[in-house]
């Protein structure tokens, strides 16, 4: 029995980073004990070497043609199947896209608390607390949960991810899920528009967010250059999402995606309430905009008061030579 | 077609969220309450789909009594009944909350249960799933298209893989993302009507205190605020600033 089990995500034959994120935090809440890691998927199995490379003890792997998609139902089943065999005080799960669906419906189904998108956690004697940002990081909450074992849902990017070392091979132990994919209740029928490749916002290191001062989609170039220039991913804010410019899916903000990059670019985004809450525990903020009153610039570790047009293909040269 | 929407109270999306002075609950007076605006798309989208199949919308809410505005809020949108379960305050889990919507639930005859995908206070993301869990049905989350044919509901999602056409047998659950549909603002008609329709009041259940709020801070505050210059001459002196300084290139 480990006091501390993980879900590893896994994407296109991988563990995500996030895996490294939740064993890292794992093996320091354990304390030196042992961390028990959840695998599930379909054609996972060779991937336990590297789960156990990250530090867990034992990898739980759910290996079936029913886990090829991810499924609320599939999934829930198998990890609660999991814990059972684990029974640990605390469950670790990122809270990624699959983490979100993933860890409420496992909480529900073993009655268990559930802290969501934390960004601190710690294993006491009655309890287990955290630190979660509420009101999009308007405020933070300290909360504890109290039943015999508690789902802690981890922010990405924010936890220290553990390092891979060539230890012993893996302790695997494969679980019996139960389920066939006869019994899945939600049914994928296809996929419509693949995702790129570009990494989540969620997940960036550096992130070049756009708005309504760039006028217009025509002038993105400037971003996805600039994005380009320093490795970073494209973000926009809820006024060029609104127009049409950008996907959804790039939005940054209380009703969008909460981000917290090392470094994030705000350029032509005036830093409504609602965008600064998003993005406001970026490590590094950089604006660029032509309005030297614009609220963001009262967030912004630097800024250039500016017109876009002009100072961002300028920097992006700039940056451009240092990666050369 | 039943169709329910659970839906939230919550401080405005611009409200300043300062802390009260008993250190575990906000400041409320002086801030505006709305529906969570996902919780709105939802109820959007199930006003649509009773026009196009029949049937009813009933909204259901535990919150502060204070939430009887809300809740006439989505009935002048166009709800036709609600469910109140008042909380007499304090803080509450997602799975208590789940808990309770659960109950109410599994008594009433619900095709189609409607979240939003998370509400803008709590910011759990976690109520939809968990209730779905608890009624045993099956869940698509973050929907951006939904459909009904034939006993089953058809969405689109947004997964990391892309989007994703999904499909499930009703009674089903969904919780809405931005996309699904575009709030209308309540009619004068809307209004007046809303008056007059029915909202069952009920004791929520008390909290069982599986998980506790024990305090609530500020955000640590940020040092911004320094202009490096004005124009493309201040890229050079950024540039250094962000590899000396900051080192984050
Ligand atoms: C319920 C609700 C939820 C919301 N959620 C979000 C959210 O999640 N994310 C979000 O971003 N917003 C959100 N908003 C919207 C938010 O209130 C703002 O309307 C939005 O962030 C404004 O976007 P913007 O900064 O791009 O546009 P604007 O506010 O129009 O700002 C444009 C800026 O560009 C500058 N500019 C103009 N020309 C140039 C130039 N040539 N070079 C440089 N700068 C230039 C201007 O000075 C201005 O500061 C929400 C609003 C509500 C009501
Ligand atoms: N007190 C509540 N009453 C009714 N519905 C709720 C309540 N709390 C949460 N919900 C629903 O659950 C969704 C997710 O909430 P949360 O898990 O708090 O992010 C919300 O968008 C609402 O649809």
């Amino acid at each position: 029995m480990a006091s501390v089990c993980v879900f590893v995500e896994t994407a296109k034959g991988k563990l995500k980073k996030s895996a490294a994120e939740v064993l890292g935090e794992a093996k320091r809440l354990a304390g030196g004990g042992d961390v028990d890691a959840v695998l599930i998927g379909h054609g996972v199995s060779g991937l336990a070497d590297d789960v156990a490379a990250l530090g867990a003890s034992r990898v739980l792997v759910t290996d079936d043609d029913a886990f090829g998609h991810f499924s609320v139902d599939g999934f829930g089943a198998a990890l609660s199947k999991a814990v059972a065999t684990s029974s640990p005080r605390v469950l670790l799960v990122a809270a990624s896209v699959v983490g979100k669906d993933l860890a409420p419906a496992v909480a529900a189904s073993t009655g268990s608390a559930l802290l969501a998108d934390v960004t601190a956690v710690a294993l006491n004697d009655a309890s287990v607390t955290a630190t979660k940002p509420i009101f999009a990081g308007k405020a933070i909450a300290n909360v504890s949960g109290n039943t015999p074992m508690v789902v802690v849902t981890l922010r990405p990017n924010v936890f220290e991810p553990a390092t891979a070392s060539d230890g012993a091979a893996a302790n695997v132990e494969s679980v019996d899920a139960g389920v066939s994919k006869a019994d899945l209740r939600t049914i994928v029928k296809e996929i419509l528009a693949l995702a790129s490749e570009k990494l989540d916002l969620t997940e960036a290191d550096i992130i070049v967010s756009g708005g309504r001062g760039l006028k217009g989609p025509e002038n993105w170039h400037l971003i996805e250059n600039l994005a380009e220039a320093v490795g970073g991913v494209c973000g926009a804010s809820r006024a060029v999402v609104d127009a049409g410019w950008r996907p959804h899916d790039e939005q940054v903000g209380q009703t969008g995606k909460t981000v917290s990059p090392k470094l994030y670019f705000a350029i032509a985004i005036s830093g409504a309430i609602q965008h600064l809450a998003g993005m406001n525990t970026s490590k590094c903020i950089v604006a660029i905009n032509t309005d030297a009153e614009a609220p963001i610039f009262k967030v912004a570790d630097f800024g250039i008061v500016g017109d876009a047009f002009e100072v961002v293909p300028v920097l992006t040269e700039e940056l451009k030579k240092l990666r050369e | 077609m039943n169709f329910v929407v659970c839906l939230k109270r919550v401080p405005d999306s611009a409200a300043k969220i300062k802390v009260a002075a008993d250190g575990k609950s906000i400041e409320t007076s002086g801030v505006d309450h709305v529906i969570s605006p996902y919780d709105e798309i939802a109820l959007e989208r199930a006003l649509q789909l009773r026009e196009e199949h029949g049937g009813e919308v009933t909204v259901l809410c535990l919150g502060l009594p204070e939430a009887s505005k809300e809740i006439r809020q989505a009935l002048a949108m166009g709800a036709d009944k609600a469910i109140h379960l008042k909380d007499g305050g304090g803080s509450r889990g997602p799975f208590e909350i789940a808990k309770a919507l659960a109950e109410v639930l599994g008594s009433i005859e619900a095709d189609l249960v409607l979240f939003g995908k998370q509400s803008i206070d709590a910011d759990n993301g976690a109520v939809g799933i968990m209730t779905a869990q608890l009624l045993g049905r099956p869940v698509i989350s973050l929907v951006t298209k939904l459909e009904i044919a034939d006993g089953k509901v058809l969405a689109h999602r947004e997964s990391d893989a892309g989007t994703e056409v999904v499909e499930a047998s009703l009674p089903a659950v969904v919780t809405a993302q931005r996309g699904l549909a575009e709030p209308r603002y309540p009619s004068i008609k809307g209004i007046m009507q809303a008056k007059k329709k029915p909202i069952d009041e009920r004791d929520a259940p008390a909290s069982e205190g599986s998980m506790a709020l024990d305090s609530i801070v500020p955000p640590p505050e940020r040092q911004g605020g320094r202009i490096v210059g004005e124009g493309v001459d201040a890229v050079a002196e950024l540039v250094r600033l962000l590899r000396q300084e900051a080192k984050v290139l």
